[in-house]
């Protein structure tokens, strides 16, 4: 006859245990490898993967200055080839650049075909910059988008609002580098992280806020520690969720950015069935998954999970169903038993 | 002969039987009310269930420790064990005793006494719920305390915090049925009321 020592199947279970979660571990370390989508490119470094862009010969005639940290002319005056620091914000990233959704574009497009010439002459810096209305308003081609709504939702913000005209899409948005990424990214995660940068970039870079104010940029981690698993939710969770007003299906970047005292504070907020975040990118995304991958697919393969607001509705049936089952087998089992007596 | 009355729960498994049931019933409300949150109803806040549910559930995993290690040391571990030949007959036995015989005053088919504290269907049940059930909730609790220490972003292509959800939400469902059906099953004694003077005072009256 087997015999089973003593906590031989409890043990073997514990075991069982401690290895799984050991490989869950593993399967993390090997997974928080850090992405590094920082681009350094120097000076001709893989130009070649550029040229299949229309315009990158063309463009090469402002790039092999502004396209890394130093730049070099010939002084006609001293006859001798002088080198020169390119400041930070005149250069332009040639991946970035051609990365980004303006990438087809030739320099002189929009800015004047004036800076060709070398030395540029000095009242070309008086040159305005154009916003994303003046090319994108009122096209049917961009409809989709809604520049109109969005305009308008940034018109009532604290951004606009507290900082007139100084407040332009370019605060956010730069032309040059920017890529659209809630439509077109495949991982939620990514386009959480993009589009925290852009807020990021100046709410925790003093040297930018104070361009629009004097006051000391607020320290963000400290704001928000009332927030458990701080770090999580940043990582899930766009800014623009809890402080804009709510973002509609069809913007799906809410642009109306509310003033401190009225941002999203309540948990309950997020974490319930109507929750706040079901009104953009998240919807958005588990509705193209449930459309292209399947229903099951839908419960299993969502980047997000929040509790409260990922109730799935089968599951939800099912569990009553069985609950239900269960009581009211126990309550008849107890009628008989009642009976039978 | 049986003997009438056999001390079965001695003192650390009836104060970890006290605690373990407070804490499950306490993390079960909160967890339902955060898994059902509703801003207009709340049963209890957010916030406050899960600082709850966080603490209880600390607590739950050390009252499992204090299980865990009180078996060993105490040998009452060895009630959990059963072959695994003839398993299947034995909880069919026991099953038609719970939905046939029980009502024809029929004999139980496995008579409690000091080697067998449990009948087939208890020990099987008790084992699934105790040594895979409850670590598998402990396991998946802590892991999503601390989501950016043990929680990789994707698993298999799954995105292994909610799937850490999932599985801890199921186990927390398992739990609770066990617990409705456990509660149920207690009343089935020498009188209902026996099986619960039995785990306050610790000697379970022997019926037949």
């Amino acid at each position: 006859m087997a015999k089973f020592s003593r906590f031989r199947i409890a043990w073997v279970t514990l075991l069982l245990f401690a290895f799984s979660f050991g490989f869950f571990l593993l399967v993390a370390a090997t997974n928080t490898t850090p992405v590094d989508t920082s681009v350094n490119a120097e000076k001709g470094q893989e130009n070649s993967t550029f040229s299949k862009h229309k315009n990158s010969a063309e463009n090469e005639k402002c790039l092999q200055c502004h396209g890394q940290s130093k730049y070099s002319y010939f002084n006609k005056e001293s006859k001798r080839k002088i080198i020169k620091k390119m400041y930070a914000e005149l250069i332009m990233n040639r991946s970035v650049f051609y990365e980004s959704n303006h990438r087809e574009f030739k320099c002189i497009d929009c800015h004047s075909e004036e800076y060709l010439g070398f030395p540029h002459a000095g009242n070309l810096r008086m040159e305005s910059q154009p916003n994303c209305l003046d090319c994108h308003g009122e096209d049917e081609k961009y409809a989709k988008y809604h520049f109109e709504n969005i305009e308008k939702e940034f018109q009532s913000s604290v951004h606009s609002e507290k900082h007139s005209d100084d407040f332009t899409c370019w605060m956010c948005h730069n032309a040059h580098t920017y890529l659209i990424t809630a439509r077109t990214s495949e991982n939620i995660k990514q386009t959480i992280s993009y589009d925290n940068a852009i807020c990021m970039n100046c709410h925790s870079d003093f040297s930018k806020y104070q361009l629009l104010t004097n006051r000391q940029t607020p320290n963000l981690i400290k704001k928000h520690d009332w927030l458990p698993n701080q770090k999580l939710h940043f990582q899930a969770v766009r800014c623009i969720e809890c402080h804009t007003k709510k973002i509609n299906d069809s913007t799906l970047v809410g642009h109306n950015i509310l003033p401190k005292k009225e941002a999203v504070k309540r948990c309950e907020e997020c974490h319930s069935t109507n929750s706040v975040l079901m009104a953009s990118l998240y919807r958005y995304k588990i509705k193209e998954i449930r459309s292209t991958q399947g229903f099951f697919q839908g419960i299993l393969v969502n980047d997000s999970s929040v509790i409260g607001a990922n109730r799935n509705f089968f599951l939800n049936i099912v569990s009553v169903i069985i609950a239900s089952i269960v009581i009211i087998g126990l309550f008849i089992h107890a009628l008989f038993r009642v009976i039978k007596k | 002969m049986a003997e009438e009355r056999i001390y079965f729960y001695p003192v650390f498994i009836r104060l970890w039987h006290l605690i373990n049931a407070i804490l499950c019933l306490i993390l079960m409300i909160t967890g339902i009310s955060m898994q059902f949150s509703n801003p207009k109803y709340p049963l209890i806040r957010f916030d406050i269930a899960v600082s709850i549910h966080n603490i209880v559930g600390i607590l739950l995993s050390l009252d499992y420790f204090l299980f865990i290690i009180g078996n060993l040391i105490s040998g009452n571990g060895r009630y959990y064990k059963f072959p695994l030949r003839g398993l299947f007959t034995n909880l069919k036995l026991q099953l038609t005793y719970y939905t046939k015989g029980v009502f024809q005053k029929e004999k139980a088919p496995f008579l409690i006494n000091k080697e067998r504290k449990f009948n087939p269907l208890q020990q099987f049940t008790y084992l699934l719920v105790m040594y895979y059930v409850i670590p598998v909730i402990i396991i998946t609790g802590i892991a999503m305390m601390y989501p950016e220490i043990f929680i990789p972003a994707t698993l298999l292509g799954i995105s292994a915090l909610h799937l850490t959800d999932l599985i801890h939400i199921f186990s927390g469902f398992v739990i609770s049925l066990f617990m409705f059906i456990h509660i149920y099953f207690c009343t089935i004694g020498k009188t209902p009321i026996s099986s619960f003077k039995s785990i306050v005072n610790g000697y379970h009256e022997v019926h037949e």
